[in-house]
């Protein structure tokens, strides 16, 4: 640390001084931390010496809950882990639970998918950059980016009818085929985005605020990356490049072509730029997804699974039967168990299913990548500053919804 | 590497001391006793063709009842709980993954939070939803739930709308136990 | 304005309850107590395209020494029940709760061992907000349904 150097004719007074350390509470109502989080700081002047996290503050039982209800009632639930990017959870979800069935969507499902949870990716990092920002005292990023962000919630209530809670994935695809007109305003948003998301980069990227606010503050290494099990944009920031939609491609990822975006450091500067890149990207593949859209049913053509058209539901006995099977039976999977994986806009979002052939899970564990990522916080702050809480806690993207399900 | 092709190795190195497989949808798992956990997990990551290096997942289960449509298994009768360890290779872009079978609350897991850092508040998310304890943790208290909460909620035998009312905030200090090394 | 048609002098008459409400409606200091969904949806409520700010509650204060209006915006479970009860007593008199979104009023569904089930088991509210989460359209109708409860409360009785 730096002691100012005192002027001449000043004495120090302390012969047997006594220091101590200070211990911050920085509690869960607050406003940096975007959540429930608690943070406690143990410093030293302005110094942090040791740091110590708290979860749970916004645990309500997701994984009980999903052993007390059908698995399509489960895709509600879902949504409302990762509450800024919803209707990805709620894909990964169904996604996890047609692996276990041996089922596979359609391929226009499919699509739809993959536009849906690019749109939730932008989402997402809209508002993990604006609060981020607003932390750091820049306001008008989180307008501007505010703009993106309800023009994607615009999209997603003439989707669904929902702005956030969309309830739009169901076992077996999706539950309605994209309105007229749709995407048509899709492609307009995302002229519009590029304009709005290139604003804010071109404003902070050169900002000299932001640079010293951000460069080289709380750098995580590579080994320690991944002795904590960290992933996404997280991960990628430290220099490894790892996109489950690029190794481990599924709905129809491998078709669509875009990069995956790699920064060195590892510290606050590169998680936050690493974001803007992945709009981009997002951008493109949505672009991509939208010309070459299948045509085909939007759901699998299976009656254990999904329900019935509605005229056939009032004309036919059989399908009134199928459909009153499946909602008050549920849809039953085989015995067994899955682990399944996507890339969700933290990292890797991961659900463990286990079945005993009846139409409720007997056990749904959630690997949410903001977990791993916030186990790593309080030893990344050893070192730093006060100040550096509020930056590098917005740069690691922590949704309390994901963290303590 | 093939999934199944894993399997084979595990049960060439370890033989008896596996005590089960699976497989199902394309994905393979072993499983094994809490005592041979660390020889196992740095197995798969030390092997040169395995080289199992992240840790992706810490997940407890609790089977009591299971099965109750009648058909006997007599393996997962034996113990009740299991730790699934999902193990993912980051050079090799494979996974797998490994099964701990603990016979009830009394058996301990030893800790890998010396090996791979993240173990740490997974391990301790299962010993607050299960009350599984693990020997060598650092930190071992609860995580999701408040510290006056009595039980261990993701057993079956806890009933979901039991609910225990907090009457007083935390306020024990973070920073009293040394929870890195 | 019967009365001062007839003056020459630019003076209003009323009474005190009136211009005191008058100047508390319209200008509240939100605390944003968010914890989930229902937060974002707030950052929408408060951004451009919904503006809140135009009913006056725009100065949102998160230190709850200097606010008036507790938004509890999301589920409230066990472990945050005394954080939010000590927020609230730490708010100055006078003060009014909004509980927006459906797992604030009710502990929404979530029906188990972690959720409170409803904040009116830990503090007064005022008005309920349903949706999960509400539109920004509802959260905009509440502030303006409290600033017609205001209007009609009598300022002794905040003692």
């Amino acid at each position: 640390m730096n002691t100012p150097k005192l002027p001449a004719g000043v004495e120090t007074v302390a012969q047997n001084e006594v220091t101590e350390t200070l211990i911050v509470n920085i509690g869960p109502s607050h406003p940096i931390t975007h959540g429930t989080l608690r943070v406690q700081l143990e410093l030293d002047g302005e110094t942090i010496l040791r740091a110590g996290a708290e979860i749970g503050y916004l645990h309500r039982g997701y994984e009980k809950q999903s052993e007390t209800v059908f698995y399509n009632m489960v895709v509600p639930y879902a949504e409302r882990m990762n509450y800024c990017s919803t209707i990805h959870n709620a894909s990964a979800w169904c996604y996890a639970v047609e692996q276990l069935m041996g089922i596979e969507a359609p391929p226009r499902a499919q699509a739809i998918r993959v536009i849906t949870s690019e749109m939730a990716r932008i989402t997402d990092h809209c508002v993990c950059l604006g609060a981020n920002m607003v932390d750091l005292g820049a306001l008008t990023n989180f307008w501007y980016l505010n703009n993106v962000r309800e023009k994607m919630l615009f999209l997603f209530q003439e989707l669904s009818g929902a702005r956030m809670m969309t309830n739009y994935p169901r076992i077996g695809g999706v539950v309605q085929d994209l309105p007229d007109g749709w995407i048509a305003k899709l492609r307009q948003s995302m002229e519009d985005m590029k304009g709005l998301v290139g604003d804010v980069k071109d404003l902070v990227s050169n900002n000299r605020i932001f640079i010293d606010r951000t460069q080289g503050v709380c750098p995580t290494t590579k080994e320690r990356a991944l002795s904590f099990g960290w992933t996404g944009p997280c991960l990628r920031s430290t220099g490894l490049s790892m996109d489950l939609r690029k190794d481990q491609p599924y709905w129809g990822y491998e078709r669509y072509d875009f990069k995956v975006p790699v920064y060195q450091n590892g510290d606050t500067m590169d998680r936050l730029l690493i974001r803007f890149d992945e709009m981009e990207e997002s951008r493109k593949i949505i672009l991509q997804a939208l010309d070459k859209l299948p045509d085909g049913p939007h759901l699998v053509d299976d009656h254990l699974v999904v329900l019935p058209e509605k005229d056939k539901v009032y004309n036919q006995m059989e399908a009134l039967i199928n459909h009153f099977k499946l909602v008050m039976h549920g849809v039953r999977p085989p015995k067994g168990e899955i682990y399944s994986f996507t890339e969700s806009p933290n990292g890797e979002l991961g659900f463990y299913i286990i079945s005993d052939g009846s139409p409720r899970a007997w056990r749904v564990r959630v690997r949410p990548p903001c977990f791993a990522n916030y186990s790593a916080f309080p030893q990344m702050l050893q070192g730093a500053m006060v100040a550096d809480v509020a930056a590098a806690l917005g740069s690691i993207n922590i949704i309390a919804g994901e963290l303590d399900r | 590497m093939d999934q199944s092709q894993i399997t084979d190795r595990l049960k060439a190195r370890f033989g008896e001391r596996i005590l089960s497989t699976y497989a199902m949808c394309g994905q393979e798992a072993v499983t094994i006793l809490p005592a041979d956990l660390v020889e196992v997990l740095t197995f798969l990551r030390d092997e040169p063709e395995l080289r199992f290096n992240m840790l992706m997942d810490v997940g407890g289960v609790d089977y009591l009842g299971y099965g109750g449509d009648g058909e006997d298994e007599d393996e997962l009768r034996s113990h009740r709980f299991e730790i699934a360890y999902q193990m993912f290779s980051y050079d090799l872009r494979h996974r797998y993954r490994v099964k701990v079978a603990v016979k009830d609350d009394s058996v301990e897991v030893p800790s890998l939070w010396e090996i791979w850092r993240g173990a740490n508040w997974m391990e301790r998310e299962v010993y607050d939803m299960f009350g599984i304890r693990f020997t060598g943790h650092p930190n071992l208290r609860r995580i999701l739930n408040h510290d006056d909460f009595v039980g261990h909620p993701l057993r079956k035998d806890y009933p979901i709308t039991k609910r225990q009312k907090l009457s007083r905030p935390i306020d024990h200090l973070l920073t009293d136990k040394q929870e890195w090394a | 304005m019967g009365l001062e048609s007839q003056l020459d002098n630019p003076f209003l008459t009323t009474t005190i309850d009136t211009v005191v409400n008058w100047g508390r409606k319209y200008s509240m200091w939100p605390l944003p107590f968010g914890t989930a969904c229902c937060a974002v949806e707030f950052m929408g409520v408060v951004g451009p395209k919904y503006d809140i700010s135009r009913f006056g509650a725009e100065l949102v204060r998160f230190s709850p020494r200097q606010a008036d209006l507790l938004l509890v915006m999301g589920t409230v479970t066990q472990k945050m029940a005394p954080i939010l009860k000590q927020i609230y007593d730490q708010m100055p008199q006078p003060k009014w709760v909004v509980s927006m979104g459906a797992c604030a009023s009710s502990g929404g569904f979530y029906d188990n061992y972690s959720v409170v089930q409803g904040i009116d088991e830990i503090i007064p509210v005022d008005i309920y907000v349903a949706g999960c989460p509400p539109t920004p359209e509802n959260v905009i109708g509440a502030v303006y349904k409290l600033q017609q409860k205001i209007s009609q409360e009598k300022v002794a009785a905040w003692r």
